[in-house]
């Protein structure tokens, strides 16, 4: 290396992550996640639109237990990565850079993906009688 | 003491030369699919024990529709610009690098086209 006095990056694996560290590496792994997951939502669009038959086993494969566990990584991971990405925009606003301010918006992010992925599943087993 | 190299310094730019338009985008597509995703995410949950002509209809209705298609190219644009900074930051190897990311862009392109057909002909009934 040409330049010397530059300091080391932070040597993760002896380096325990604080909250807001390990929110950022987790924004970027669902963020990953969700891309690869995408491939879910062509695939249930393709199924409705391949007619009735397709339809029926892309809609068995979901509500089985392995489809939901699926389906529930996948609700996760979207509303963190939205609740998440929202303090991102308000920190590219400028806002909220404090150390307690960033603390305290690690937590409302946590609790906003854990409600609204619980709220979405509530909504998903009690309200689904037709549209 | 400067982080900055004095090359660094003289030419005032960082290594990537342009990005402004890549941020930008990010951030466009990022708001959009603040109410895209709730709605979807939603409709979706509401329609999962729903029969096939039900769901058919909802996804397919023309207002439905355009917000689906408008959420499928905001969400695969945003995927691959958030790929690509991922592979910049992780693949070292210009070539793997560079290969890494024009093969993502090809792959969500074609699953991105791939969802729009399947809307357009839920959309008109096909």
């Amino acid at each position: 290396m040409s330049s010397n006095n530059r300091p080391l990056s932070p040597h993760l694996d002896v380096y325990k992550l604080p909250l807001s560290a390990l929110l950022s590496i987790v924004h970027r792994g669902t963020g990953a996640f969700l891309s690869l997951g995408s491939v879910v939502l062509v695939w249930w669009l393709m199924a409705l639109a391949g007619g009735q038959e397709s339809f029926a086993s892309a809609q068995s494969f979901m509500g089985s237990f392995f489809g939901c566990l699926i389906l529930f990584g996948w609700t996760f991971a979207l509303f963190f990565h939205l609740a998440n990405g929202i303090r991102h925009l308000v920190w590219d606003a400028g806002y909220g850079f404090e150390k307690e301010a960033v603390e305290k918006s690690s937590l409302v992010v946590l609790g906003a993906a854990g409600f609204l992925t619980i709220l979405v599943w509530i909504v998903a087993f009690t309200f689904s009688t037709g549209a | 003491m400067s982080l900055r190299s004095p090359l660094g310094e003289a030419k005032g730019l960082g290594s990537a030369k342009e990005g402004l338009h890549h941020w930008w985008a990010q951030r466009v597509t990022a708001i959009a699919l603040i109410p895209l995703t709730i709605w979807f995410a939603f409709k979706v949950a509401v329609l999962s024990q729903s029969d096939y002509q039900t769901v058919l209809a909802c996804i397919g209705s023309p207002w439905s529709a355009a917000l689906i298609v408008s959420l499928i190219v905001a969400a695969f644009y945003h995927a691959a610009l958030g790929m690509q900074v991922i592979f910049e930051d992780y693949i070292g190897h210009k070539a793997a690098r560079v290969g890494a990311i024009m093969a993502t862009n090809l792959l969500l392109f074609l699953l991105g086209a791939a969802a729009i057909i399947a809307v357009v002909r839920i959309a008109l009934g096909g």
